[in-house]
C-alpha cells in the first residue's frame, strides 16, 4: 500500500468502510454545529484524532486586526493564474471545465477584489505533491494550483480541468469525492475560510469522511458546485457555479488603515 | 442571513496551491526593527506537524493594520503585515516581521500589540485562530481583555518567548494543537454576526 496521506497509520488496523459507514451513521445522528461547519473532533477522518483541540475555544472579541483583512491587488494575482490549463506549452488532459461564483458575506454582499486560491488533482487523481505515492500518472502540463480575484460583483473564474477521484489511507478503500480545494478571505481576517467544492452527483459522498464531516444535509449541499449550461462555453468547455457565503457580515472598521493603502 | 459554507481540511497537499516565494518574508533581510518568529507545531502526542499551514497578519510598528497589497508579490518596500509559511518536516516554521503596536484608536478595545494567526492542517477540519503576544508590553498585556481573562498555564500559550535571533532579536511561539500545554484557540464569532465593531468596544477606561 502506498500512502497519499504521509503520515503513518494512526492505529494498529485499518478500518474497513463498513465500520467507517458506521461511525459515519452515528455521527450524522448527532446535532450539527449551529454555523454548519464541520467539528473538529470528527472520529470517521482519522488525522482529527491528535489534531483536534481538546479545551474549548476561548471566546474573545475580535481585536482591531482580526476585523481587518489582508489586502491583494493586480500586483499580487496575473490574469493566467486563473486558467489552470495554461500553465505549461501544452494542453493538459481531461475534462476542461469552467468553475465560477460568488463569494459574497452573510447578507449576500459581495466580497469585491479580494483573493480566491484553489488547488487540485490531476483528472488520474494526482497531486503534484511528493507525499501523493498514488499510482495514477502527473501530467506534465498541469500543476494543479491557481489565484484569481473577485471582481466588483464578487465574482471569481477559474478555468481548469476536473480532477479525479483519488485513494487516501484513512480506511482500507477510503476514496476522496473529486473536489477542488478553495482558500478564500474577506473583509476581515475572522471571515477567513478554506474548503471544498464538490461536484454533483458523486457517489462517493455517502463513504467520504471528509464530506460527511459536515453533517448538516443542508450544509453538505452548499459544498456541491451545480452544473450550469450557461456557463458552459460551446466547443471549449462544461460549466459549474458555485456561490461562497463567508461568516459574519461586518461592518467595515473604523479608519486605522493606512491613509495611503489601496 | 445567508447559510454559510462549510469548512473542510486543508489537506496534505496545499503545498503547490497555498505557500509563496518570500510568505515569511514580511519585511526583508536587515530592515530596521526586524524580528525573527519561529516556532514547531505539535500534536496531541507530541509530534511534529510537518504539514501545517500558519497565517499571520498583523498592524505595523505605527499601530496602522496595513490595507496594502502586494503579500504574494512583495516590493521590499511596503509592509503588508501578512504572512503565510507552512511548517517543514520538523514542524517548524519561520517569519520575518516588524513588531507590532496596538492599533492606536483609543476608543477600540484595548487589545495589547499581537499578531493574529490561523491554524491550518490537514486532519483540521476547520481553521483555528489564536494570537501572538510579546511579553514586554507588560501594562498593555495586563490589560487585554483576552490575556486577562486566562490563568498564568493557559496565558502563556500565547506569549512569545525571546530567545535571541541571527538576524535581529528573535521569538519563539510554538503551536500545540491538542493536550498538554494545549494552545489558547479563540472564538471570534461572539460579536454577532451583523453588529458593527462598535458593538465590541469596551468601555474607555476612566481617567
Amino acid at each position: 500500500m502506498t500512502t497519499t496521506d504521509g503520515v503513518p497509520d494512526p492505529g494498529p488496523r485499518t478500518a474497513t468502510q463498513r465500520e467507517v459507514s458506521a461511525e459515519i451513521a452515528t455521527a450524522a445522528g448527532a446535532a450539527p454545529r449551529t454555523d454548519g461547519h464541520p467539528d473538529r473532533a470528527y472520529l470517521p477522518y482519522r488525522s482529527t484524532a491528535l489534531r483536534a483541540p481538546q479545551r474549548p475555544l476561548v471566546v474573545s472579541p475580535p481585536s482591531l486586526t482580526e476585523l481587518a483583512a489582508p489586502v491583494f491587488g493586480i500586483a499580487d494575482v496575473t490574469p493566467i493564474e486563473a486558467d489552470l490549463t495554461r500553465h505549461h506549452t501544452g494542453d493538459p488532459l481531461g475534462e476542461r471545465i469552467i468553475v465560477t461564483g460568488r463569494v459574497i458575506d452573510g447578507d449576500g454582499r459581495p466580497v469585491r477584489n479580494q483573493l480566491v486560491e484553489i488547488w487540485q488533482a490531476n483528472a488520474s487523481g494526482r497531486y503534484r505533491h511528493e507525499g501523493d505515492q498514488h499510482p495514477a500518472p502527473l501530467d506534465p502540463n498541469f500543476t494543479g494550483g491557481g489565484r484569481a480575484l473577485t471582481d466588483e460583483d464578487g465574482t471569481y473564474r477559474f478555468v481548469t480541468i476536473k480532477p479525479g477521484a483519488y485513494p487516501w489511507r484513512n480506511h482500507t478503500n477510503a476514496w476522496r469525492p473529486a473536489h477542488i480545494h478553495f482558500s478564500l478571505f474577506g473583509t476581515a481576517f475572522t471571515q477567513r475560510l478554506v474548503t471544498q467544492m464538490y461536484f454533483p452527483g458523486d457517489p462517493l459522498f455517502g463513504l467520504d469522511p471528509i464530506f460527511q464531516s459536515v453533517t448538516d444535509e443542508k450544509a453538505q449541499q452548499r459544498l456541491i458546485a451545480a452544473y450550469d449550461h450557461d456557463v458552459t462555453e460551446p466547443e471549449w468547455a462544461l460549466g459549474y457555479r458555485w456561490d461562497i457565503v463567508l461568516d459574519g457580515a461586518h461592518a467595515t472598521p473604523p479608519d486605522t488603515d493606512d491613509p495611503d493603502g489601496a | 442571513m445567508l447559510e454559510l459554507t462549510p469548512s473542510q481540511t486543508v489537506g496534505p497537499f496545499f503545498a503547490f496551491g497555498l505557500p509563496f516565494s518570500g510568505g515569511g518574508d514580511v519585511v526583508p533581510v536587515g530592515t530596521p526593527g526586524a524580528i525573527t518568529l519561529h516556532g514547531t507545531v505539535r500534536d496531541g502526542a507530541g509530534a511534529a506537524v510537518p504539514d501545517a499551514l500558519l497565517e499571520f497578519w498583523q498592524a505595523g510598528p505605527d499601530g496602522r493594520v496595513p490595507a496594502r497589497p502586494g503579500s504574494l508579490r512583495r516590493d521590499g518596500r511596503t509592509f503588508t503585515g501578512f504572512a503565510r509559511v507552512a511548517t517543514d518536516r520538523a514542524g517548524d516554521y519561520r517569519l520575518r516581521t516588524l513588531r507590532p503596536a496596538a492599533p492606536s484608536d483609543a476608543v477600540q478595545v484595548r487589545h495589547a500589540p499581537h499578531l493574529a494567526v490561523t491554524v491550518f492542517a490537514r486532519g483540521l477540519l476547520h481553521h483555528l485562530f489564536t494570537r501572538v503576544y510579546f511579553p514586554n508590553h507588560v501594562q498593555a498585556n495586563a490589560d487585554d481583555p483576552l490575556l486577562a481573562a486566562l490563568d498564568e498555564e493557559r496565558r502563556a500559550t500565547l506569549m512569545a518567548v525571546p530567545d535571541g535571533g541571527v538576524t535581529g532579536p528573535g521569538y519563539r511561539f510554538d503551536v500545540r494543537m491538542q493536550g498538554p500545554g494545549e494552545t489558547v484557540f479563540l472564538d471570534l464569532s461572539a460579536h454577532g454576526l451583523a453588529q458593527p465593531p462598535a458593538e465590541t468596544v469596551e468601555t474607555p477606561e476612566t481617567p
